[in-house]
């Protein structure tokens, strides 16, 4: 017991865990929606676009959140419209839209070469750094982001499995989607700060395809990789804490290894499947 | 009668080439038609622009408004991502998305709905099952249900009996004939001409333009289906059933006629 509990006499540990927690699961519920899209990289694209717009903010003297939320909002739905409307797939949509954002934010950087503002824990997360303040931030992004998957929920389904015809049922696929670009680019952001860029894709697509691995019905995939989310950042930060190792990298690491045993756990499922349909 | 759909002098093409031409179209409140042709013809095309998912480039298309026309639309099978984790019921479910409140979950009305429908098209029993696990013909009365759950006035489906064996292709269409008796219009692309002949009561011949449309007994004749197809056709009529079937080629094979095998197996020595 006291193994779990002597952390929490650390105040970073509290609002660490917290956060982890917390942007797991918000990591976990959008992931599906990601990976079933067949947007992988789209957690890694828009945390590099959304740069560009941190920068932007930066120079125009805005605020940062407001910034980079516009920015990976736009970057967003500029992808999905350029998927719908194109014969462009999303790997490449994703390639074009984000690297020409974080490109703006590259040239701004070596424009204006006097910068204050560091972009470590951009890049690579600083989950130790998470304040009070910020725990409430997170919080609230999940809180709105849940209210609206749950909201949306059939239409989101729908769009997702076959957006075309969910058009014919009468599904305002176009509000559904502008919404489900709202809720990425604010997990994303919220989850930078705490993942980091380079972390974020993995956070977004492991839990998801470990789901998938373990159940065919979408109502289960989406609660196990909410549930996934959460339980690998709060192992994930137990064992940074003991290990001394990277939060960050430690949660990724052990969302692989959950994916691994899925894997297994998943290919003994087929086989019962199977053998049961064979006997 | 007012038609519930119609498309005047419709032209459509994704570059310079058109795929359709002055297309002149009625569908009517419980009418049941078949749009046939070749690959490439146009037919989903022309689908997709009475469903409005595409605009035309000339022309108009017309939809009735008041009341607004219920349409439901079954797509080609093969459009479908059968890795999406979904089982048959949660597929027909979705069919209620638009009639639905924003509780996430079906209801218990709902979800009883659902499963009368698929015990209806006789798949009851396969409503947990996976859509990839199920066979051709399951699959499609999945996608029919979910059509159906919806109550649509209009019907449309895109190559129904596409990869579905001859007594799930006929065992649709009885179910097409069941639903139109009932008043629902239906519209359909098929490239079984004989199914569309016995159980279609309204055939529109389409090669990038209409070409004829009419009873089956007008339509499906030698000199329209060659026009049509851009082949050589053959039609027989033989106790009110209309055969089709492309003219056969004389064709130079290899005359390689295999002889009995004496002996043992090449290699092996009787004597072993």
């Amino acid at each position: 017991m006291d193994v779990l509990l002597t952390p929490f006499q650390f105040e970073f540990f509290r609002n660490g865990l917290a956060a982890a927690v917390l942007t797991g699961g918000l990591c976990g519920l959008i992931g599906v929606y990601i990976v079933l899209r067949g947007m992988s990289y789209i957690g890694h694209g828009l945390s590099h676009a959304v740069f560009g717009g941190a920068v932007v903010a930066f120079v125009m003297q805005l605020n940062f959140y407001m910034g980079a939320g516009v920015w990976g909002f736009l970057a967003a739905l500029l992808i999905n419209q350029t998927v719908r409307r194109t014969q462009i797939n999303a790997d490449a949509a994703i390639g074009v839209v984000t690297t020409a954002s974080f490109a703006v934010g590259v040239a701004l950087v070596s424009r204006y070469r006097r910068f204050t503002q560091s972009f470590d824990a951009a890049l690579f997360g600083n989950i130790l750094g998470v304040s009070a303040a910020d725990v409430w931030v997170i919080g609230g992004v999940t809180a709105v982001v849940v209210l609206v998957v749950l909201f949306l929920y059939r239409q989101l389904l729908f769009t997702t499995f076959d957006a075309e015809v969910a058009q014919v049922y009468g599904v305002p696929v176009g509000w559904v989607e502008t919404w489900f670009a709202l809720i990425l680019a604010a997990t994303i952001i919220v989850s930078m700060q705490i993942l980091g860029v380079t972390m974020i894709a993995a956070a977004l697509v492991i839990p998801a395809i470990s789901a998938r691995l373990l159940t065919d019905s979408f109502h289960r995939m989406i609660a196990l990789s909410t549930v996934l989310g959460v339980l690998t950042g709060l192992i994930g930060m137990y064992l940074s804490f003991y290990v001394d190792v990277s939060s960050g990298a430690t949660i990724v690491l052990v969302q692989a290894s959950v994916f691994c045993l899925a894997m297994l756990v998943g290919r003994g499922r087929r086989y019962r499947l199977v053998r049961a349909e064979l006997a | 009668m007012q038609p519930i759909i119609e498309l005047k002098d419709v032209t459509f093409g994704y570059g310079r080439q058109p795929i359709l031409e002055q297309i002149n179209l009625h569908l009517h409140p419980g009418q049941f038609a078949a749009l046939v042709g070749p690959s490439g013809a146009g037919k989903t095309t022309l689908l997709k622009l009475m469903l409005q998912l595409l605009p035309p480039n000339h022309g108009q298309v017309w939809r009735r408004q008041t009341p607004p026309l219920r349409v439901a639309y079954v797509p080609q099978l093969e459009t479908v991502d059968w890795n999406f984790p979904v089982t048959a019921e949660e597929v027909v479910l979705m069919g209620l998305t638009r009639h639905t409140t924003h509780w996430p979950w079906p209801r218990r009305a709902e979800r009883k709905q659902a499963r009368r429908l698929l015990a209806e098209l006789g798949i009851g029993d396969l409503a947990n099952r996976h859509i990839r696990d199920l066979s051709g013909g399951q699959q499609q009365r999945v996608f029919l249900a979910r059509a159906l759950i919806a109550q649509p006035e209009c019907l449309v489906l895109d190559e129904p009996t596409t990869g579905v064996d001859m007594h799930s292709a006929e065992t649709i269409f009885h179910l097409l004939a069941d639903l139109n008796r009932q008043g629902m219009a239906i519209l359909l692309t098929t490239h079984d001409l004989n199914m569309a002949a016995a159980h279609v009561p309204w055939i529109v011949c389409l090669n990038r333009c209409v070409i004829a449309q009419g009873p089956p007994e007008k339509v499906i004749t030698e000199p329209i289906l060659t026009q049509t197809y851009q082949a050589e056709m053959q039609v027989i009529r033989q106790d009110g059933l209309i055969f089709v079937h492309q003219k056969p080629h004389r064709h130079h094979y290899l005359e390689v006629v295999p002889k009995p095998v004496t002996g043992g197996w090449p290699g092996h020595d009787e004597e072993d």
